[in-house]
């Protein structure tokens, strides 16, 4: 049997019933990665064990041997720290760096009885990007047709499981970078409420919008996934302790008398008419399952693209100020310390990464503060109140979750605002700090997939799993898989 | 509010980062493209709105002052591009 292809809840049945093993499942998904990661490059690194250098994908032939694994393994985002094995962000200043700690999701996925599958996904450098083109390792391609990019910045996470290279993942989204990619690849990607997950150990972008999330093949190995990895964590000051309900009790067939608003905003000029009549579809769909849709209004939502450039670029800035060649990473050989800081950031980082750090220096500099940080703070609060203001009355919005299905590689690489425009129904949800799921609605003519995006509340995952799990078991879309 | 080629520079060098001049030239023209369109924040009206700056309503995170283990100094200095003893060595910083 083709374990590498089943999902987490079933290969837990399986277990449970004695009918396999977990080597069996690790072997399986070892296989699969030697035949097909040739091609998608969903993981930048083989095991230590296969003696691989550093970013090489695994070639056919190469030993499948995986460090032992228990449970279901997860792949895990290069940004995420894990023990004792590689973590370097896709980024050359870190490379070689070894984390001489884990994440705190790293640990709770132990103490559930699983473990780190012993490969990172690949990512944007630093998860600066929407295209998984950003990596010092290359890009990772779309399993549904290897010239289109995968989307990102989880690319490699939501590749790896849309090509059955991973059971389930964890990625982080700071603007997008679950759930974009999940879109672009067909399979569901949730991003959490601000303060549902800590984020201790993982490597930090933006850490007023970053949260870790899962990216799994169907919403029950998302809500699984979540009932291991959420929670207060005493290492993470922004981790908000309040009980974390078992999401798998919100896994009801039933949208009857769920109150969803349809945003205005989101259907105008720039969508593609192609997706948007596959959402409307998927909208239809939930009408004819009892949720009740009216349209609604978030007035702000042109301006959320530029907040979130001068607040994610000012605090990635500060928070990559630690990269100077002192503690870890790449140091460049120089006379003096200044010389020494500014020649490995130069070596170090990729021209994504320096634009954005230079840009949030900008905003946070002396004369331009006001205008362009503090301002962007205080729209923030506009884009927040526009969402309260719904919420009020609605359960949820839906919306779809990029513009477009996956483009072609290559395609924006020298045009970073259109690039950074992709991510248009993605980021005002981090802006406002509340949770957000994609889910696999449909496939454009030319065979690639579609994302229908769930909003909520603050904490209130739990309204996302009972929509998408209707949503799923009245459809078919999340059961296709890619011919690779 | 534009940016130009010298605040471009300025601004690297505040963020530690060499830029070779084909890089500034590249990165000023498309920092000036980003923040035009980031200008078009300056229409509203936000005199009376409060910044958010955290999306919870977090006050201070208090622990107590206790004794805890802590990353042995081996570890620490593991992934040091250069160490002597149980310290980070950097470039000479006084002449």
């Amino acid at each position: 049997m083709e374990l590498y292809k089943l999902t987490a809840h079933e290969l837990l049945e399986k277990l449970k019933n004695k009918e396999i093993t977990a080597e069996e499942i690790s072997s399986s998904l070892a296989k699969r990665i030697e035949d097909v990661d040739v091609e998608v490059k969903a993981y930048v690194r083989t095991p230590e064990k296969w003696g691989q250098k550093r970013g090489q994908s695994p070639e056919k032939g190469d030993s499948p041997l995986f460090f032992e694994t228990k449970g279901i393994p997860v792949s895990i985002k290069d940004n995420i720290c894990t023990d004792g094995y590689s973590t370097e962000c896709c980024s050359k200043i870190l490379e070689g760096f070894k984390p001489p700690y884990n994440a705190t999701v790293i640990n709770k996925i132990n103490e559930a009885g699983h473990s780190f599958l012993g490969l990172k996904c690949n990512m944007d450098e630093f998860a600066f990007g929407s295209s998984t083109e950003n990596s010092c390792f290359g890009p990772t391609r779309n399993p549904w047709n290897l010239e289109s990019v995968p989307g990102g910045s989880s690319g490699g996470s939501a590749a790896a499981v849309a090509g059955d290279e991973a059971i389930w993942a964890l990625g982080s989204d700071t603007g997008g970078s679950i759930r974009q990619p999940a879109s672009f690849c067909g399979v569901v990607g949730l991003k959490p409420t601000y303060g549902r997950v800590s984020r201790y150990g993982l490597i930090a972008f933006a850490s007023s919008l970053d949260q870790i999330g899962p990216l799994t093949k169907d919403a029950r190995d998302s809500a699984l996934l979540m009932n291991i990895i959420s929670g207060f964590d005493p290492l993470d000051s922004t981790s908000i302790n309040i009980p974390v309900p078992d999401y798998t009790k919100d896994l009801i067939n039933d949208a009857k008398g769920l109150k969803i608003g349809i945003p205005k905003e989101y259907f105008v000029e720039g969508l593609d008419p192609e997706v948007k009549s596959i959402v409307e579809e998927a909208i239809d769909k939930l009408k004819g399952l009892g949720a009740q849709f009216k349209e609604v209004s978030l007035p702000h939502t042109e301006y959320a693209v530029p907040v979130y450039y001068i607040i994610a670029t000012a605090e990635a800035s500060s928070n990559l100020a630690r990269f100077d060649g002192v503690q870890y990473g790449l140091r460049a050989k120089t006379q003096g310390l200044i010389d020494m800081y500014k020649k490995t950031r130069q070596l170090g980082f990729g021209d994504e990464a320096k634009r954005r750090i230079i840009l949030g220096t900008f905003a946070l500099s002396h004369g331009y503060y006001d205008a362009y940080y503090l301002r962007a703070l205080k729209v923030r609060t506009l884009i927040k109140q526009d969402f309260d203001n719904v919420f009020k009355d609605f359960d949820c919005i839906v919306t779809p979750t990029s513009p477009t299905a996956a483009f072609k590689i290559g395609d924006k690489v020298d045009d970073p605002l259109k690039m950074y425009l992709s991510d248009i129904y993605t980021i005002s949800v981090n802006l406002a700090g509340i949770p957000a799921i994609s889910i696999p609605c449909g496939f454009t003519k030319k065979g690639l997939p579609v994302g229908l995006q769930i909003l909520s509340r603050h904490f209130n995952e739990s309204a996302l799993f009972r929509l998408a799990y209707t949503y799923e078991q009245n459809t078919e879309w999340h059961k296709m898989k890619p011919k690779l | 509010m534009g940016i130009d080629k010298k605040t471009v520079e300025g601004v690297a060098h505040l963020a530690r980062i060499e830029l070779e001049p084909k890089e500034l030239e590249k990165l000023s023209h498309q920092l000036e493209h980003i923040l035009a369109f980031i200008d078009k924040l300056s229409v509203l009206n936000t005199d009376n709105v409060p910044p958010t700056s955290h999306i919870l309503p977090l006050n201070n995170v208090l622990r107590k002052d206790e004794t805890k283990p802590s990353l042995s100094i081996e570890k620490t200095l593991a992934n040091a591009p250069a160490k002597q003893g149980n310290f980070f060595v950097v470039p000479k910083v006084i002449e």
